[in-house]
């Protein structure tokens, strides 16, 4: 425990003993820096994705992977390359034991239910649950904020973001129309 | 023994119920005449008193009610609303049409977490007797102190800088009514008018601000007063933010409507005629005229003796932003000379949670944990287009330094500025709700 009693007289200015000991940074330390981005329980939007309530597994993943480079980011990257992968897990921990956080955000109707068929038929079998739970990596996609899912959509279909390989066989398939109403209806899980 | 409610009451013993009742006042009556001018007694309860509503105040005093409860937050604001600096460069620029996205209130913060909050201007702070004296004489007395003042401006080293000054040539470096005249002036401004932005030496608030704030007015001037220009006078010898961005947007975008001279360092002014000096000999003249004076801590740090050798920032510890000067009493944000954290909004946001941390650790006799920080700051180099430096800090040979081989600025070949700028958007939005919930 820090000792404040120490105290010493330097130069006619009171100096404390700097603590000889502080705890390496705990899951909180490490991620309440990351909220006034993605929000304390949850983004506000209308693009910032929320992380709250995101599985550790896909936390961990793209952390790692914006660390490697191999995920394209804006920012991610760079602040990524600041921790280790322990302290990615603590971050996953943390964020994985928020509550879920419903988005209110204005949808089309007609592609909400146009999406809601197509993602069952091609994107359920790894974003599970309408996108509440993720197969391993695959990150919760319910609620979600749309011009967050968009941008990662462009990012995926200029190949600039790389898929699984299952993933990517299903996405080919789709047009750019039936795509977004895919996420137009993950953005609209409550 | 300081007789408070308790003590009092423990020595009566056994008095019934309707005899404590009695009791208890008499026993706060006595707490008030302690000190006449005092204003919410202190109880049993352990108080921290947080000096500033603003981008580190806010965030310190939730931060401590989530992390413990028990402890009984006052903030002390002397505004009811609060403008956002970050952003204010848009409304300038003529992108956003009012301040409301830029402007929060404090009563969901208070509701939420129980903050109990002071409307009043803190005049003087005694370390010895723990407390602060407001406007009007009252005084609040504390456990522990977390002061998150911003900013105040040196202007006695300006020859002719007065109280009038910044209603003619405004400094809109605290939002408000300053940015709303600025923008007020510059639409007003006859198309083929000057603009000369005249900024500082490091360190002030917000480095890459003026350059953005010149971004966008250049922006402005192109397409609605293209006969203009804007002049950017920096008191430093080269740019000291996102240089290589910068210096690519105004290539780019502003080669006809704007300048930028660095090594200028402006010592006088004369707001009648809109005239800066340079060093008390080179006179530049303005249609329009940004000068945003040198800076130090918020005036009560300094009136309260927490600032360091320099005169201008407080030194503080690297574990709680405690004060090197004064114990109890932490410092935060624009005010505190935290080693390679530049004075940013996000850095005042992300001190305010270490500093809660620890405090809170501090006051329950815990292990104080690790610094951990983060710093983003977006900036638009025009109507869709944002460039951002981003850095984690750590503690490294006792100072907070940036982690080595991570952080930087953005790419420069301006891959990322369109999704920066929706991104941008939306950190203004998470960080004022986080803020003010
Ligand atoms: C044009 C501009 C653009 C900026 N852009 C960004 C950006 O994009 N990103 C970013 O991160 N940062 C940005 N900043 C910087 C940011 O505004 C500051 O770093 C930040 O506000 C510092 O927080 P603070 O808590 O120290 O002070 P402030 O946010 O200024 O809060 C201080 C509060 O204390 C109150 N106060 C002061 N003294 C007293 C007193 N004696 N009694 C009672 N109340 C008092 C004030 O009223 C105020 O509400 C920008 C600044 C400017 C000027
Ligand atoms: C300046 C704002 C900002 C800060 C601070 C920030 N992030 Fe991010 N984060 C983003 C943005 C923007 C994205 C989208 C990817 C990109 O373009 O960088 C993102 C994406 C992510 C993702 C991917 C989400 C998904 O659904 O795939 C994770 C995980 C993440 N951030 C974790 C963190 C952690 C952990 C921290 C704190 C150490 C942090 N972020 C700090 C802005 C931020
Ligand atoms: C085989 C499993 C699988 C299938 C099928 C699948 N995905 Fe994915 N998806 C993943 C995984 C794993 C990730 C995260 C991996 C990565 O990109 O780094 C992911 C990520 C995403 C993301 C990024 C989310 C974020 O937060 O960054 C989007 C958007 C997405 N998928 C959309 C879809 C759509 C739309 C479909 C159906 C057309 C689909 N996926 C089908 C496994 C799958």
């Amino acid at each position: 425990m820090m000792k404040w009693s120490k105290r010493i007289l330097v130069s006619g200015v009171l100096a404390f003993s700097a603590n000889a000991y502080a705890m390496p940074p705990t899951p909180e330390m490490l991620t309440f820096g990351c909220l006034g981005c993605h929000g304390g329980a949850g983004s506000a939007g209308p693009s910032m994705p929320t992380l709250a309530n995101q599985s550790k597994e896909a936390i961990v993943d793209a952390m790692k992977k914006f660390k490697s480079g191999e995920r394209p980011a804006t920012v991610m990257g760079r602040v990524a390359k600041a921790y280790t992968d322990e302290e990615f897990a603590l971050m996953g921990d943390f964020f994985s034991k928020q509550k879920f956080h419903v988005t209110s955000q204005t949808l089309k109707k007609a592609d909400i239910k146009k999406g809601a068929e197509l993602a069952k038929k091609n994107c359920s079998r790894c974003h599970m649950e309408n996108g509440k739970e993720g197969k391993d990596e695959a990150p919760v996609m319910a609620s979600q904020w749309l011009p967050y899912l968009q941008i990662q959509m462009e990012l995926y279909s200029t190949e600039k973001r790389k898929m699984p390989e299952k993933m990517a066989d299903k996405v080919k398939k789709l047009s750019k129309e039936e795509l977004d109403a895919i996420l137009t209806f993950y953005a609209n899980v409550k | 023994m300081t007789l408070d409610r308790r003590n009092f009451i423990k020595l009566l013993g056994g008095a019934s119920t309707v005899a404590m009742a009695g009791v208890a006042s008499v026993a706060s009556a006595a707490v008030a005449a302690g000190s006449a001018s005092e204003v919410m007694p202190k109880g049993k309860q352990r108080r921290v008193v947080v000096i500033g509503g603003g981008y580190g105040g806010t965030i310190a005093a939730k931060y401590v009610r989530m992390l413990d409860s028990t402890i009984e937050v006052v903030m002390i604001e002397r505004n009811k609303q609060y403008v956002s600096c970050p952003f204010s460069n848009y409304y300038i620029g003529g992108l956003m049409k009012d301040l409301s996205p830029l402007t929060i209130s404090y009563d969901k913060l208070a509701k939420n977490h129980g903050i109990k909050m002071v409307y009043a201007d803190v005049t003087a702070i005694d370390p010895a007797a723990k407390t602060v004296t407001m406007g009007d004489g009252k005084t609040i007395s504390y456990d522990r102190l977390i002061v998150s003042p911003g900013v105040d401006f040196r202007t006695e080293e300006i020859e002719g800088y007065n109280d009038q000054t910044s209603l003619l040539m405004p400094h809109a470096w605290k939002a408000g009514e300053q940015t709303i005249l600025l923008r007020k002036q510059l639409e007003a401004m006859a198309d083929g008018g000057n603009v000369i932005i005249s900024m500082p030496l490091v360190p002030y608030r917000c480095p890459p601000g003026p350059y953005e704030r010149a971004s966008l007015i250049a922006n402005y001037l192109k397409t609605n007063k293209p006969k203009s220009k804007v002049m950017l006078l920096d008191a430093n010898a080269d740019v000291v933010a996102k240089k290589p961005l910068f210096t690519k947007a105004w290539n780019t975008y502003y080669k006809d409507n704007m300048v930028y001279i660095p090594g200028k360092k402006v010592t006088k002014v004369d707001a009648a005629t809109k005239t800066v000096t340079v060093e008390g000999i080179e006179d530049f003249k303005g249609d329009v005229v940004n000068f945003i004076p040198p800076q130090r801590a918020g005036r009560i740090a300094v009136a309260a003796g927490l600032v360091g050798p320099d005169k201008n920032w407080c030194p503080v510890d690297t574990v709680s932003f405690e004060s090197k000067i004064h114990k109890d009493i932490h410092v935060i944000g624009d005010s505190a000379a935290a080693g390679a954290m530049p004075k940013s909004g996000y850095s005042a946001n992300t001190e305010a949670k270490v500093c809660a941390t620890n405090l809170v650790a501090l006051m329950n006799g815990k292990e104080t944990v690790d610094l951990s920080t983060l710093n983003v700051c977006y900036s638009a180099i025009s109507d869709h287009e944002s460039i951002s430096v981003a850095f984690v800090y750590k503690v490294i040979d006792g100072k907070i330094a940036a982690v080595p081989n991570s952080g930087g600025i953005s790419p420069v070949d301006f891959s990322t500025t369109q999704h920066e700028h929706i991104y941008a958007e939306s950190w203004l939005k998470n960080i004022l709700t986080e803020m003010s919930t």
